[in-house]
Formats: C-alpha cells, structure tokens, sequence
C-alpha cells in the first residue's frame, strides 16, 4: 500500500501515465476517425444531415471568412510592398501576396477560423449531448452516435474546407491589391500578371490537400473531444463542457500548425 | 421461462459498476415479464447504474444478465442491436435530441430502423404523441416544453417502436403530485394496453405503492429486498420499515448544536436597508 502511494506520486511514475494516456488517447482518436469515416455512407439520411452541417460549417463562416481574408492580405500587402520596395522589385508583389496565401496563409488561417467558429461548438454540442444522456439515449435506440452525431459533420468539414480556404485565398489577393495598388498606386496589370505568371498548380493543389488535411485534424479533434467529455478528470458537468470546448480548440490549432509544418515539407 | 412478447429479465450474480468499482454487488433477481417491477433505493444506492447496465450501455464487472431467452454476455453485436430495437426507454430528463422537434424526436427510431414512408411515420408519431397527450406539440422543441412534457415526450419515443420491454428511469422525480400521479396511471394504462414488461428505476414511494407488481430494494451496496410490492409492505425489516415509512435516521444534527451566526461578520451591513429583519 505505501508502495503504491510512492509510486503513485513519483515524477516517474507520472510521466509513465501521462505517457500511456497520450498513447491510448491517440490510439481512440484514429478509431474514431475511422468510425467515423465508414459511417459518412451507411445510409441515404446522412446525407441531409450533411447538408444542415455544411450550412452551419460553411456558409455561417463566409462572413468570418471575408474579413479575416481581407485584412490578412491587406496587410500582406503593405509589408510585401514595404520590403520588395527595398530592393526595388514592387512588381513582384501579386506574386508574394498570392504565394504567401495560396500555400501557407490560406489554409491555416481559415482552418484556425473555422476551429473557433464552428469547431469549438462542435465539441460543446456533443459535449452538452454527452453529458444530459441524449449520446446514451441514441445508443439504447441503436443509432450509432458517432455515424449520427460526428459523421455528418465530418464529410461536411471535407466538402468546406477547401471551399472556404479558396474564397479566403481570393479575398486576401483582393486585399493585396487594395493596398499594394489602389494605396500605394502600384500598378494593377502588373499586380495580376504576377500572380499568372508565377502561380503554378502544384501550389494551389498543395494548399488545398493542406485544407482537407486540416479539416480532418479539426473535426476529429473537436467531436472527439465532445464524445469523451464525461471521461475527463479535470471536471464535470457543465465546466467539463467548457473545458473540452477549451482543449478542442487549443489541440486543433496546435494540430493545425504541426501538420501544416510537415506537409510543407513533403508538399514543396 | 422466457415468453416471445413480454420477457422476464433475469439477473444472476451480477456486479454492476465503472472501471473497476463495484456499485452493487451480488444481484440476484427475476424481473417478471408483463409487469412492471420497480428497482427501489436511496439518492446514489446504483439503481440508475444497474439500469444502464440492463440496457447494454456498460458490461457487468461479474454475473449475467438475461433477457428471455437471451444471455447479453453472449449475444454478439447485431443480436444487441436487434434487442435495442426491441426496447424502449424513458431517461430521467427525457433526454430528448435539442435540436430536433418533438414529431422529429418521436420519429427518430422509425426513420432510422424501418422502412416506413414519412406520411405513415407521421401517422404513428401523431398517434403516439396523442397517447401521452402531447399531439398538440409536434413541431415544439424540447426547450419550449415543461419538464413533465419532456418527460412524456420521451415515454412515447420509448413507446413508438412497440417495444415489449419498457424502461423508465426517474418518470416521477422533479414532477409536482398531480403530474407524478398522471404519468404512473399513464404506465398502468400502456401495461394494460400493450402487455409489456417494464422496469422502473425510482425513489418515490407513492409512485412505488401505485404502479409496483414486484420491488428490487437497494441499498450498502447490495440487494436488500426483492419480491412483490404486499411483501415489501408487510416487511418487519428495520431499515426497509424506516425506508417505507419515511422516517429519518437517529442523528444529533450539527446544525442544531452549532451557536447562530454572529451577523456583524456580514460584509453588508443589511440592517440599513432592511432593519431588524
């Protein structure tokens, strides 16, 4: 017994469970992402309820969307313009505007957007669910809850993410030239030359499996997190809501820029 | 032992409980089939735990429990799913789909389990709806119900696929006398109707003496009675009599030997507002 309580708090022992636990977590989230996966097509129903989560993940991000990609790319702008100025080479700023978007900006900016957007209440819809038993009351009338509840919303984070990285991408350009040319009277033929002339498709299929990588990481982050609320140790009740809603969006983001580091690395 | 449409439910040995905890230890049981049996104990005794586990939501640390003919520990994974099917269960706050209409909760185990067109699913939800009284309600949401409502809301998602076995876990709690009273004549009405084998998980005695054929009692952990609701009544057990006659158990209350609290440690000095209240 004294045994097991020094064991219990020695730093050792500590890392060994956190260790194991990290182990075991990653290991549920990869089954529940194929669960999830396979369910997408279990029945015809699914497909309505996609089409609701679009809405929700899509469309209701177009506003958030718009302004985050129009400053972005505002001030892409002025930098860009700033620093090729010294070098005298401000022509070339619809190409780095268009780059800086396109293969790195774009598709981690909207994903962080749309982790806190509709991310974050994911994880707290699932999570209220989870916690007043309407998780346990799909289980006793055999509907699965994850090929319910996470699927839908899986295959509709597939469907907007791309969507919403490529209007994020165009916003920001039109961003770059309000300040790069109708600012600082750079000159607009030039500004989109650039961006023809220098754009190739590799980049712009590069930033959009970026996008569907990322919507895989976010969905299966913030549902994952929601499912398992009532496991969590740090609380429960209405503040383990909160608590996986706050855990869903940091993992995601840090997910995000992980993943982004790595598949730039394999994609250019 | 085990008839087709109103199956007795055995429970043999069994340890229910999380992880590695044991809640309740040592059940032995047969709930009767077309009856309804009400499992009875203290806030917090495992009833409510016990229920999930008749209902496949956890595995049992140890025994087993049988459902007619069917051992849950051997049924594989399509034959639980058909017995889901062939359950209905009304959760404590109902547990109704926030996101969804009433019509749309009630009809959700049709659309999901059975072939039936929207015109017919309709038909039944409405039917189903208007046998808890709440066909007025379809196109509400759960949050523009009473607690009450919800409950029979749940009760008729429970009832819509004619399942042979009914669970129920709390119908009563929060509900005032006269809605309590509503709902337990409403589940002797559907016993009556539809011959069916229910279980209700409960810790209100009135609701107990109107509805109760056969009583499981638990308490330390364990089974403390089982048998009809006449033979708990006659028991001469001291804690099941205390428990019956709602008597408190003999303790010296702190509160009562405790000085009153000294209101000048107040940080609002009340007194200036209200006066000597």
């Amino acid at each position: 017994m004294i045994h097991g309580r020094r064991s219990q708090f020695s730093p050792i022992a500590h890392l060994g469970e956190a260790t194991l636990r990290f182990v075991g977590d990653t290991g549920a989230m990869f089954l529940f992402l194929a669960e999830a996966s396979v369910r997408i097509f279990s029945s015809l129903g699914q497909f309505h309820k996609m089409v609701r989560q679009v809405y929700f993940i899509g469309v209701k991000s177009i506003s958030v969307i718009t302004l985050i990609g129009l400053f972005t790319g505002m001030v892409i702008g002025l930098q860009m313009h700033y620093a090729l100025s010294k070098f005298g080479a401000e022509g070339f700023l619809g190409a780095a505007v268009a780059l800086s978007l396109v293969r790195e900006l774009g598709p981690v900016l909207t994903a962080i957007m749309i982790t806190g957007r509709a991310g974050s209440s994911m994880t707290a819809e699932i999570g209220v669910m989870r916690i007043t038993e309407q998780v346990d009351a799909l289980r006793v009338m055999d509907i699965n809850p994850i090929g319910y509840l996470v699927s839908p919303k899986l295959a509709a984070s597939i469907i907007c993410f791309p969507i919403l990285t490529a209007f994020f991408d165009l916003v920001g350009m039109a961003g770059g030239y309000l300040t790069g040319v109708l600012l600082l009277g750079g000159n607009e033929g030039v500004y989109f030359y650039r961006i023809q002339a220098y754009m190739k498709m590799s980049d712009v299929s590069g930033g959009f499996i970026k996008s569907l990588v990322f919507a895989v990481v976010v969905c299966t982050v913030s549902c994952f997190m929601g499912y398992y609320t009532h496991t969590r140790r740090d609380a429960v009740g209405p503040e383990a809501v909160s608590q996986a809603t706050t855990a869903g969006v940091v993992t995601s983001c840090i997910l995000i820029l992980l993943a982004d580091y790595i598949l730039t690395s394999l994609l250019f | 032992m085990a008839r087709d449409k109103t199956p007795d439910i055995l429970l043999e040995g069994l340890t229910v409980g999380y992880g590695k905890t044991a809640v309740v230890s040592g059940i032995d049981a047969v709930l009767p089939g077309g009856k309804i049996s009400v499992i009875l104990g203290g806030s917090g005794c495992g009833k409510s735990t016990l229920l999930k586990h008749i209902l496949m939501l956890h595995p049992p640390l140890a025994g087993r429990i049988m459902i007619g003919s069917h051992d849950l520990n051997k049924l594989d994974r399509r034959g639980k799913h058909c017995l889901r099917q062939r359950m209905g269960v009304l959760f404590q706050d109902g547990a109704l789909l926030g996101s969804l209409s009433l019509g749309d909760n009630v009809a959700l185990p049709l659309r999901e389990h059975t072939r039936m067109d929207e015109k017919t699913i309709r038909e039944r939800v409405l039917d189903k709806l208007a046998l808890v009284g709440l066909d007025e309600f379809y196109d509400y949401y759960p949050n523009e119900l009473s607690g009450g409502m919800r409950k029979r809301a749940g009760l008729a998602r429970g009832m819509v696929m004619d399942p042979p076995l009914l669970f129920c876990d709390e119908p009563t709690s929060g509900l005032d006398p006269v809605t309590a009273a509503e709902l337990d004549q409403l589940l002797l009405e559907l016993k009556k109707s539809f011959d069916m084998t229910m279980v209700v998980v409960s810790h209100d005695l009135d609701s107990m003496r109107a509805i109760a054929d056969h009583v499981v009692v638990l308490g330390d952990g364990r089974v403390l009675f089982n048998g009809l609701r006449d033979e708990l009544e006659a028991t001469t057990d001291d804690y099941l009599r205390r428990f019956l006659d709602r008597q408190a158990a003999a303790r010296t209350s702190p509160r009562l030997t405790m000085p009153a609290l000294d209101f000048n440690v107040m940080k609002r000095d009340c007194s200036k507002y209200l006066g000597e209240v």
